[in-house]
């Protein structure tokens, strides 16, 4: 178990527990969005392998209309 | 005739009206009204995905970046940091360089600091990013932008989402003849035929938002804007006639009865 913030939010997550994973839980398609974990922006080859620990602190971002 | 083509940042664009997708209704109206304005490049925010809502549309739905370019911007950001975090994000999700950059100064006016935007300018320009920049209408200030590798200049007509239309037909002018990357009136525009006057002055583009997106009819108001900015490019190319001050004939005197 761990404890993380996503999007401002806390929320509580398996151990061992991947950004794909976290992705996959929200459905979320990797390719129609950013990720921030801790200040730093993550490719998005390295999702599967970037594993998420206690206090971290991950943004998803996508586009949304603006001008 | 040759052909008159419009080119930025290395890409070559069919129209040169180039549209936002904020402050539509809902996303089918957004898609209708990019589809009725012919543009073939559309300005997008950065944002939070809302997790919660996992049925929410997106505008990925209903805007294909494969078949039409997205302009990221940096809409909100008020200092050089929270700008470049907002466009590296950008450059992640969808795998190009090609951005708007503004960083705005003031949240009344939404007016841009020019200071924080040149350093940006510098920054992304180094990274590798074709830049697009919001910025005043001062033409030393737009001149330093095109110096430190500016893609477009992009002055404001007046403040965003304002609708007041060019408020300094001069300084825009002067801009127009110093430059020489595309300058793109953005913000402040508000109804098709300021959009002409802009285009006839010798802009080489315009972008547009609210003025489509806040009219009655949205979807009808961008085709207005698509016949008002090739009217506007037409008459700019075409030559306007010379100004007098009394008055000319249209009909010839000789033969009159």
């Amino acid at each position: 178990m761990a404890k993380i913030q996503l999007n401002g939010k806390k929320i509580v997550i398996k151990s061992n527990y991947s950004i794909l994973d976290l992705l996959k839980k929200y459905k979320l398609n990797n390719k129609k969005v950013a990720i921030e974990l801790n200040g730093i922006i993550i490719p998005k080859i390295k999702y599967k392998k970037k594993y998420l620990k206690n206090n971290d602190k991950v943004e998803v971002v996508h586009f949304i209309g603006g001008g | 005739m040759t052909k008159d083509l419009f080119k930025v940042a290395g890409r070559s664009l069919k129209s040169r009206l180039i549209v936002g997708t904020g402050k539509y209704k809902n996303f089918s109206e957004t898609a209708k009204s990019v589809k009725a304005s012919g543009a073939d490049m559309v300005t997008v925010a950065v944002r939070r995905v809302n997790i919660l809502d996992k049925k929410k549309p997106i505008l990925t739905d209903y805007l294909d970046p494969k078949k039409i370019i997205f302009l990221p911007n940096t809409a909100g950001c008020f200092n050089s940091n929270e700008a470049l975090r907002t466009l590296r994000l950008a450059r992640e999700m969808g795998g190009w360089k090609l951005v708007k950059l503004e960083v705005l100064g003031d949240k009344k006016t939404l007016y841009p600091n020019m200071l924080e935007t040149i350093k940006s300018t510098r920054t992304l320009v180094k990274e590798g990013f074709k830049v697009m920049v919001y910025c005043t209408d001062d033409p030393l200030l737009a001149k330093k932008l095109e110096d430190n590798g500016a893609s477009a200049i992009m002055p404001l007509a007046s403040p965003i989402g304002s609708g007041l239309g060019i408020q300094n037909k001069v300084n825009i002018s002067l801009i127009i003849k110093q430059s020489k990357v595309p300058v793109i009136v953005d913000a402040g525009i508000g109804t098709a035929s300021d959009a002409t006057v802009a285009m006839e002055m010798g802009c080489d583009g315009v972008l547009i938002n609210s003025a489509i997106a806040n009219a009655k009819k949205p979807i009808l108001m961008a085709k207005a804007f698509k016949d008002a900015v090739i009217s506007g490019r037409n008459s700019f190319l075409a030559g306007r006639m010379a100004k007098k001050l009394f008055a000319s004939p249209s009909s010839p005197l000789k033969g009159l009865i």
